[in-house]
């Protein structure tokens, strides 16, 4: 098709695209309105630039704390994950033991299996440790995924033997192959795994409810909620809070697309 | 699989090496088991105690009833019994399955979007790519703010627009009769731009000369859609209902955040998951939210195994 007949496609996609942004249009217009001006009708299209919505969710909720717990929450899910996944993934793919099929396809099994079937014991376990309303509570199950195994066991898989071969003729065991020859050739598909894993672990919101109810250790998905919950009916403040809590994804999503995009891919790929 | 091809004819050819290479390897591999279990290590600990044994906890926990201070005593059947009984669960069940199947209405549109994102020659591809993708990337406790506010019956967007074309509004999530509907549709609008992901990969894979072989055949671009392009999307096609179907059996944060207790359409809406959760961690009736999860386990199974038979029907594997 001729560059000059794509006009149409455009159309389509833009008309497309402006339906699916005008929400998102919406939350940023309300969270700049005052109170009485987000309950106008019909609507205010110009507001009065209320900046200081964004300034009162730090004290309608303990906003920066929870900004705090959420940033240490997903990275602490996702250095373990991106460790423990490709660690075992590797040797999944390329060392040879005995019950290594066995034990790997009983470990995918868990990706058969609805989450619930798993949260009432995990909620004995974090509370038999102690842990309830504390980080390590809110991080730990999570540091943990057959999906990021199988995904880096099928990446490793992909990659020629070669370079290992000569790291392990020049006398390099396997832990040091890994961690020096492998792991920086696998960078591709630890990107992609740690880019989903950040999204799913920073929008988490069923296990932080369940563990942690106190505002303070909350991330900011259940701090939203709590909000919410209470019945709170300053929209444009809301907004403001809902804004600045999905901004930071929205942003590293807009950094590291291909990434997100390929790790999308690959679960579509199987 | 193509590396390690190349990687076998490169040692036939220098035999040589070979001897030496195994000789080493042999060396290696007697402690190369070793090495696998201790890289795995973490992992299978790690699964072991927050996942699998669980599954074997939550059916055992499945038979028994627990008091308010946490005792557990056997009570065989009667979670099972009981759980049949109570025509919340099956509203819950009905519910899934049409969050589930009306969510598959989205399909088309992520085809389309797809299909004109992977348009040769487009530019700004990666623009719009971005602006379908937000609703996949935003937080749900953000899109459900949004989203009641949207919906909201007196000061939502979507009512004042509504009222430009004459049409008076409801409260739509906390109107029984449009709040499943209301909830489809933002469920749609969260997957629009995954689903065209998934879609755009299926179409690159398409091999350009099929398109050509049909245009030599007289076949025109629309005809060329149905005859070329839909039947070998139809693997990708598969995926994402199967996926539509199990996220639908999952649904649980929308529901949550949008039916709190209070709404009155809350009865009407809620979830096998939603449902789960109040039992589990709000009633603390453990015993029973357990049976629940195992009934859940068993249905998904049976769905997967249901839809991998139906596919033979209709998907075509190029």
């Amino acid at each position: 098709m001729r560059n000059g007949r794509l006009w149409p496609v455009h159309l389509v996609l833009a008309v497309g695209a402006a339906a699916m942004v005008t929400p998102f249009f919406w939350q940023v217009l309300t969270s700049l309105k005052t109170f009485t001006e987000s309950t106008r009708m019909p609507p205010v299209w110009i507001p009065s630039f209320e900046w200081s919505n964004y300034a009162e969710i730090f004290d309608e909720s303990p906003f920066l704390r929870q900004f705090g717990n959420t940033v240490v929450m997903t990275a602490g899910r996702t250095l373990a994950q991106l460790l423990f996944c490709s660690l075992a993934a590797y040797a999944f793919a390329r060392l040879r033991f005995p019950g290594r099929n066995v034990v790997f396809i009983a470990l995918l099994s868990v990706l058969m299996v609805p989450g619930q079937l798993f949260l009432i014991p995990q909620y004995q376990i974090i509370q038999g440790l102690g842990w309830l309303n504390t980080l390590p509570g809110l991080i730990a199950p999570g540091m943990f995924s057959a999906f990021g195994t199988f995904m880096m066991r099928q990446f490793f898989m992909t990659l020629p033997r070669e370079v290992e071969e000569a790291a392990r003729l020049d006398g390099a065991g396997p832990l040091r192959i890994f961690w020096s020859v492998m792991l920086p050739l696998a960078r591709p598909g630890l990107l992609a795994l740690g880019v989903l894993t950040v999204l799913w672990s920073w929008n988490d919101l069923m296990w932080p409810l369940i563990v942690n109810t106190d505002p303070e250790q909350m991330p900011l998905s259940a701090g939203l909620s709590a909000l919410q919950g209470e019945h709170m009916t300053d929209y444009p403040v809301l907004m403001a809070g809902s804004l600045m809590a999905s901004a930071p994804i929205v942003v590293l999503f807009v950094i590291m697309q291909r990434q997100l995009i390929q790790g999308i891919a690959f679960t579509g790929s199987k | 699989m193509s590396a390690g091809e190349v990687g076998t004819v490169e040692r036939a050819a220098v035999t040589g090496r070979v001897a030496a290479r195994r000789a080493r390897r042999r060396g290696l591999r007697d402690r190369e088991w070793l090495w696998g279990y201790a890289m795995i290590a973490p992992l299978v600990l790690g699964l072991g105690v927050f996942y699998l044994w669980p599954v074997a906890q939550s059916v055992y926990y499945s038979f028994t009833e627990w008091t308010l201070f946490g005792d557990a005593t056997w009570v065989g059947l009667r979670n099972y019994e009981r759980l049949f009984a109570d025509p919340a669960n099956a509203k819950a069940l009905k519910n899934t399955f049409l969050y589930g199947g009306l969510s598959l209405l989205g399909i088309p549109l992520s085809i389309g979007v797809a299909a004109l994102l992977s348009t040769r020659g487009l530019k700004l591809v990666s623009f719009y790519r971005t602006l379908y993708f937000l609703p996949v990337v935003t937080m749900p406790a953000a899109v459900a703010m949004i989203w009641s506010w949207l919906y909201n019956g007196d000061y939502g967007l979507i009512n004042y627009l509504l009222s430009l074309v004459g049409i008076r509004g409801t409260s739509w999530i906390a109107n029984p009769s449009t709040a499943l509907y209301a909830i489809v549709a933002v469920g749609i609008w969260t997957q629009i731009g995954y689903n065209a992901v998934i879609f755009m990969a299926g179409l690159q894979s398409i091999p350009d000369q099929l398109y050509e072989a049909a245009a030599l055949d007289g076949a025109g671009r629309v005809r060329q859609f149905f005859k070329v392009t839909l039947p070998l999307l139809s693997p990708s096609v598969f995926f994402v209902s199967v996926l539509g179907v199990i996220n639908g059996l999952q649904m649980f944060d929308l529901i949550y955040l949008l039916f709190r207790r209070g709404n009155p359409a809350r009865e009407e809406t809620q979830t096998v998951v939603s449902l789960f959760f109040t039992r589990a961690f709000e009633e603390g009736a453990k015993g029973y939210a357990a049976a629940m999860a195992v009934v859940l386990m068993v249905i998904t199974l049976a769905l997967t195994v249901v839809q991998f038979r139906m596919q033979k029907r209709w998907v075509h594997y190029a």
